[in-house]
């Protein structure tokens, strides 16, 4: 095992300004075991009374080695990793690992597959939104608004569980389709949740949007420019509530975001409380997303034909001997990807989730890079809360909207 | 290839002699290392691409010239386009210029990149490992660096093999 060097001053020399050496600011450490960090992040502050100067973000608590250990699994056995990457997306992480062993093995997805995966990932946006509506009233003395949120979120992790028998790690959507159809009763689970859901966000902004408290503790915190954004490599919430109109939904569709007619929310403002407001009118064009694909949802299969990749239905298995060789050939050995790579990208709630996916012709990757957005919006911190008080951090921080597994990977 | 692309594809060809290949409608421009921050400045400030959108590296061990691609993928939100820059590496002290003045998101994410495959990249404002704690040792990322396990247990041979499981010091 090697060992743990001593960590000292002289490492972070370059990063503080020269009076944290001569004592005149004080360092301090945030985190890890910290509330407001919202998992395990330390941030290292430089504070001149109460006044940032430098704040110097350490992670890698969480880190699992995913990318590592998904080349030594098959293509399929390695999407159980995604999950656990941004736990509060899981829906989402399991579309962009997928979509982009779809476009290495290319693979065509039925139509339903298709819808339903837009119905199910909108339901993770809204839901992973909730967290972070609810956690940053928390953050902001609202403590009300984390046991709402908590409520809303619980009736769609219920969908997922009806539908894949999970809350969180869902493992639903399959390269070529999905696991299984959805039962009977999730059109009315569904359906349900659409008619409650819009009170309920009329709610949220009753308590919270004009609230003199909370605009006090927001406007003009935290202000992020366009060209900073950019240069950080920013995306999703963030980078709309900066001025620039960038959703992958809308520019790069894929599962057919065409059909639908959303807004993609954006705000030139750039500071905390612009974020706020384009999370929660994301909140809105996710529930039309989802109103207009449970509208016009084919029927049909849910998994492709195309059985060199996907693996036949548990009714076939019985009667067709070709049937059975797939199956087995399919969870002993997996399916062989061309020896190339390719670079696919989906909207998260955080932004851009892209994966990099390399095969060397058998049937393991030969590497997987997840491209997580938090990672990149985390690196922006250190610019955006100089300045800023203790208290302001947090409401920054909460803001950004970082999950932590997201970030270590 | 998307006709949009032609012509920015032509000069990184005619200014860098880059050679290209082409996936599902991918393009990759392969550079030399020493021409990288060129060649994103270039297409940074001439070509709107002012998004880095992923910063990563492939190993292809045993081989050992080039042993590494460092990859750069550019996205154009001016223009709705997106290109892969690759840069190959050699095996024995891998090093590239930092690109963390071109691009404020190549900071950590060559950081990465250092912790988890020991690519070097000069100028580095920051050199640190950024996920591993420091004085790891070994690059985890790298296809020579075995992917740990645990022996599994029986009452058997419990004993035996608790005797050589690696607990953390006191």
């Amino acid at each position: 095992m090697a060992q743990l060097e001593e960590v000292s001053l002289e490492q972070f020399k370059h990063l503080v300004s020269e009076r944290a050496l001569t004592g005149e600011t004080m360092l301090l450490n945030m985190g890890p075991q910290h509330p407001s960090t919202h998992g395990v992040l330390r941030l290292l502050l430089e504070l001149d009374g109460e006044v940032v100067v430098n704040c110097i973000p350490d992670i890698g608590f969480l880190h699992t080695g995913v990318e590592k250990n998904m080349e030594a699994k098959t293509y399929q056995k390695a999407e159980v990793m995604t999950d656990r990457l941004d736990y509060m997306n899981t829906m989402g992480n399991n579309l962009a690992y997928v979509v982009a062993v779809e476009k290495l093995i290319d693979v065509d997805v039925p139509v339903r597959a298709q819808a339903l995966r837009v119905i199910l990932v909108e339901l993770q946006r809204i839901a992973s939104h909730l967290v972070w509506l609810g956690t940053s009233g928390l953050d902001l003395g609202a403590m009300s608004m984390f046991l709402y949120c908590f409520r809303e979120r619980e009736d769609i992790l219920d969908i997922f569980e009806l539908v894949s028998g999970q809350r969180m790690m869902t493992t639903y959507i399959r390269p070529g389709g999905l696991w299984r159809d959805v039962p009977v009763e999730f059109e009315k689970a569904v359906r349900d949740f659409l008619k409650m859901f819009p009170k309920r966000v009329d709610e949220y902004e009753t308590l919270l949007t004009k609230n003199p408290l909370f605009i006090d503790r927001m406007v003009d915190i935290g202000y992020l420019s366009k060209e900073v954004a950019l240069s950080f490599g920013v995306t999703g919430p963030p980078l709309r509530a900066s001025g620039v109109n960038w959703d992958l939904r809308k520019a790069r569709p894929y599962c057919g975001y065409e059909q639908y007619d959303f807004n993609v929310p954006v705000l030139t403002e750039g500071d905390t409380y612009a974020r706020y407001l384009v999370r929660i009118q994301e909140l809105r064009e996710s529930l039309k997303i989802i109103e207009q694909a449970m509208n016009k949802l084919p029927m049909g299969p849910v998994r492709s034909e195309n059985r060199k990749f996907v693996p036949p239905p548990r009714s076939e298995i019985g009667v067709s001997m070709e049937a059975l060789i797939h199956h087995f050939k399919l969870w002993t050995e997996g399916f062989p990807a061309p020896k190339a790579s390719i670079y696919s990208a989906i909207e998260s709630p955080r932004g851009e989730l892209g994966v990099y996916l390399e095969g060397d012709g058998g049937p393991k990757p030969m590497r997987v890079h997840m491209r997580t957005p938090s990672f990149d919006n985390l690196a922006v911190i250190s610019q955006i809360v100089k300045g800023h008080l203790v208290a302001d951090l947090v409401a920054i921080l909460a803001s950004i909207d970082i999950v932590l597994g997201d970030i270590d990977r | 290839m998307d006709k949009k692309l032609e012509p920015i594809v032509k000069a990184v060809q005619s200014k860098f002699g880059a050679t290209f290949e082409e996936f599902r409608d991918e393009v990759h421009l392969f550079v030399k290392p020493e021409q990288i921050v060129d060649a994103l400045t270039l297409l940074r400030d001439e070509q709107n691409f002012e998004l880095l959108s992923a910063l990563t590296a492939v190993d292809y061990y045993p081989q050992e010239t080039p042993r590494f691609h460092v990859i750069y993928q550019l996205t154009s939100i001016a223009k709705n386009l997106s290109v892969q820059l690759r840069v190959p590496v050699n095996g024995s002290s891998p090093k590239v210029p930092t690109a963390a003045r071109v691009f404020d998101s190549a900071n950590w994410r060559e950081r990465e990149l250092l912790d988890m495959f020991g690519i070097g990249f000069d100028g580095h404002p920051d050199p640190r490992r950024i996920l591993m704690p420091e004085g790891t040792e070994g690059y985890p990322l790298r296809k020579d660096f075995p992917l740990g396990y645990e022996e599994p247990q029986f009452t058997f041979n419990f004993d035996e093999i608790d005797l050589r499981k690696p607990y953390a010091k006191e």
